[in-house]
């Protein structure tokens, strides 16, 4: 702890040199006080991933027109949130909103799109159907998306309104800025979960891949 | 629509030509059916198609229903559509259900209105009802290694029950 | 070497489009056989968004089924639900009172615009134009304020109900509205002035995709793409429903019935719609918005605390839902996209045994593969946005 206030003070120290012009004494600290943040470098890179989010053109059904669609059009334009840049390509992007009900057909292709995207990424599951299955109780309609993969936020209503998942969407970047523990990913086998070639059809993956999952999952979970 | 008459007389065309193909007719909330032999399906509804007073060109939909208790249980329905006159009609095919591996039968009419590919192929996937002669008789909604015809009466709806607090304990 | 390279020129390539690709609308996959950029052959799958609705409305009473119905194809959710309110008012014989069947057409004649813009601002933007998704949006949003107004949800609004709608229209919503379509036409002028002489969209959408008018017929085709082949069908003059017959409107035909006339129709369509609407708000009058049958409508809540009987109908109709004679019933109107048919079969429980619709969408699709085999893959994507498909629509 003594190790790190002196650290903390000979950096505020040297930001006072930099800022260094006409002021001095009480008046100096303040200037630097009020301008200069201490923070690490973690949090600093939290910060700009949480204003920067890409998230992935994808619809799955009613729930598509309003938040895909309808956020980032002008009325309500989340562009003013830092996520307007959709990306058609899984690989760049970092937010996949489920915005719909996923069937037991979409599923197998939904989970593949995550497992596409490059940690770290995030996962919204917007509206009834695919935080619950919403009203559609029957065979054809997978009863909760976090069945399959691991969700970092629900957003509730049938559609929510634009205004819902923006407010979800702001609950997502504090999450991000709080850097959450995000050991449960790894109960849904989804940290570090991209995908590598196989050595044969349906095989065990092959030892550099498996040597090289453990390495990206312990980094992920360290 | 055609009115009660009118169907009557249809049907008297239609027998007069092909004797036996047409098994009734009911005329319901002002609705005209006529329910015909499924081995003859073909031949009425090409005879609606092309003979020149009637003319049913348009096939507008091409659905199944489960009758369950009832005793041929699945109706193909064609509902017709006489785009000149604009008077719909429907034909009604009734099915019975064979032993369980076979799955009930009848010709598919693709070749006479191109539209009900895409239909057909529904009504194979939802109830496993076969067409003959289809082009490409596969699953067109469900994935393909789904196993059931789900949209039978008998098929259970699925889905899960919810747990709320009054019935955690049953479901757990 | 020479061979080898004639065998690289004609050699066949297999790509597979979607399920996920921003430009499907939704979740289409396409399998395209290409030859250099040219689609020789071409297989849609569909099914991924397969929920399994018309099971799910055989195990639910026939008033609850409703909101079930809306939930299919998700930008037209006004004529599903009056598909099915149609179908089920003629299977108990109900008539609807005037005033309901005016409000009907009010908005079922919005959710046209509404599809209509949704399909322009997204077709657009597929050719490019990114502008315009945000023109057609605003509109939108006012359509989504009124619908808001009316029934307190932007989409799926459960608004028609069996024998009416289910509340009248509020107080200022008339001259909300009567804004709105006066704006309206002045609006779809300016999108004509964006695209009508933007070089880049005429060429991308003049001569591409055109089906002949029977091979239209022949796939079922209906709606704006039958009528942009020069086709004048439309379920709104060849039958008799609601309060089309009393209002004076045209029906915009194409000629060529190529891609650039699938949008002057639909273009032309959103300002008839504001026509009829402003008709249908003219001869609208004072009275009741729902039929006065306590069988199957839900008594005022106003008599619940004065009358014993209407409480008992409440909770009968609440709990039970109304029961239906056995019979069958096929009800079809012109919907954005076509005939939209709702067959429903009751057994005389108080659930329908089967309902199914016939959605324009599903049939539609079929023609895609003739209106893409032949052109450039690039020109595949601007048809299949033509062809406007709700994939909630065609996989239900
Ligand atoms: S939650 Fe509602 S609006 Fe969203 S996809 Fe499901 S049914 Fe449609």
């Amino acid at each position: 702890m003594e190790v790190e206030r002196r650290s903390l003070s000979s950096k505020q120290a040297s930001a006072r040199q930099m800022l260094r012009g006409d002021l001095e004494g009480e008046d100096l600290d303040r200037y630097v006080e009020e301008r200069v943040v201490t923070t690490t470098f973690e949090k600093m890179l939290n910060l700009a991933r949480a204003n920067s989010i890409f998230p992935l053109t994808f619809g799955l059904a009613c729930c598509a027109i309003e938040a895909p669609i309808s956020v980032v059009t002008a009325r309500y334009d989340l562009a003013r949130f830092g996520a307007e840049a959709l990306r058609a390509s899984p690989r760049q992007a970092d937010l996949i909103i489920l915005s719909g009900r996923v069937s037991i057909k979409m599923a197998p292709v939904v989970r593949r799109l995550y497992d596409q995207m490059l940690e770290p990424k995030w996962a919204i599951s917007m509206g009834a159907c695919s935080s619950s299955g919403g009203m559609f109780s029957n065979y054809a309609v997978v009863q909760g998306a976090d069945k399959f993969m691991p969700i970092d936020l629900h957003i509730p209503g049938c559609p929510p309104r634009p205004e819902a998942v923006m407010y979800g969407f702001s609950k997502l970047q504090r999450k991000i800025i709080g850097n959450a523990d995000q050991g449960w990913r790894q109960r849904y086998n989804a940290a570090g979960t991209e995908e590598w070639a196989r050595g044969g059809p349906a095989s065990a993956p092959s030892p550099e891949a498996a040597e090289a999952y453990e390495a990206a999952r312990e980094i992920s979970l360290a | 629509m055609p009115d009660a008459p009118g169907l009557e007389l249809i049907r008297g065309e239609i027998e007069r030509d092909h004797p036996g193909s047409v098994l009734a007719t009911s005329f319901d909330r002002a609705q005209a059916a006529l329910v015909v032999d499924p081995a003859q399906i073909l031949t009425v509804l090409s005879w609606l198609r092309e003979e020149p007073g009637q003319s049913y060109r348009f096939l507008s939909s091409l659905h199944v229903a489960d009758y369950l208790p009832a005793a041929p249980r699945f109706g193909v329905h064609y509902e017709l559509l006489n785009r000149d006159r604009v008077e719909r009609l429907r034909v009604k095919a009734m099915l019975v259900d064979p032993a369980a591996p076979a799955l009930p039968t009848i010709d598919s009419c693709v070749e006479l209105f191109p539209t009900a590919e895409a239909q057909e192929r529904e009504a194979f996937d939802f109830f496993g009802i076969v067409f003959r002669n289809h082009p490409d008789m596969t699953r067109i909604l469900l994935p393909d290694d789904y196993v059931g015809w789900p949209q039978r009466r008998d098929f259970p709806v699925g889905g899960e029950p919810v747990t709320f607090t009054y019935n955690e304990h049953t479901y757990g | 070497m020479a061979e080898l390279t004639q065998d690289r020129a004609t050699e066949v390539m297999t790509v597979n489009i979607g399920p996920h690709h921003p430009a499907t609308h939704g979740v289409l996959r396409l399998i395209v056989d290409l030859e250099g950029e040219v689609v020789k052959d071409l297989k849609p799958v569909i099914g991924y968004v397969h929920t399994g609705i018309e099971k799910s409305c055989e195990d639910k009473s026939y008033w609850k089924v409703i909101p079930f119905v809306e939930r299919m194809d998700y930008v037209s959710y006004f004529f599903q639900m009056e598909a099915y309110c149609g179908a089920v008012e003629r299977l108990v014989g109900l008539e609807i009172p005037p005033r309901a069947k005016y409000l009907r057409t009010i908005f079922l004649e919005l959710n046209r615009i509404h599809s209509h813009l949704v399909w322009l601002g997204t077709t657009a933007l597929d050719l490019g134009a990114i502008s315009m998704l945000w023109y057609c949006f605003r509109e939108r949003d006012r359509i989504l304020d009124l619908f808001e107004m009316a029934a307190g949800q932007r989409m799926h609004t459960r608004y028609f109900q069996v024998g009416g709608v289910i509340e009248d229209i509020p107080l200022g919503f008339e001259k909300k509205l009567r804004e709105f379509i006066a704006d309206m036409p002045v609006r779809v002028g300016q999108y004509q002035a964006l695209l009508d002489r933007n070089e880049v969209f005429l060429s991308r959408t003049k001569g591409v995709g055109i089906v002949s008018r029977e091979r239209l017929l022949e796939l079922g085709v209906t709606g704006p793409l039958l009528r942009a082949a020069g086709e004048p069908w439309d379920l709104r003059k060849a039958f008799d429903y609601l309060a089309y017959p009393e209002v004076d409107f045209q029906i915009p035909v194409g000629t060529v019935g190529d891609n650039y006339d699938r949008y002057r129709v639909r273009v032309a369509e959103m300002v008839e719609s504001t026509k009829i609407v402003e008709q249908a708000l003219d001869l609208m009058e004072e009275g009741p918005f729902i039929a006065d049958d306590r069988k199957y409508v839900l008594p005022p809540r106003s008599e619940l605390s004065t009358s014993m009987e209407s409480l008992i109908h409440h909770f009968k109709l609440v709990t039970e839902g109304f029961r239906v004679e056995p019979g069958e019933v096929y009800y079809s109107i012109e919907s954005p996209r076509g005939e939209l048919g709702c067959f429903v079969l009751a057994d005389g429980s108080s659930k329908p045994s089967r309902v199914h619709f016939r959605d324009p969408s599903f049939v539609n699709l079929q023609a895609f593969k003739d209106m893409a085999v032949g052109s450039y893959i690039a020109d595949m994507i601007a048809s299949l946005g033509m062809l406007d498909p709700i994939l909630g629509g065609v996989d239900r």
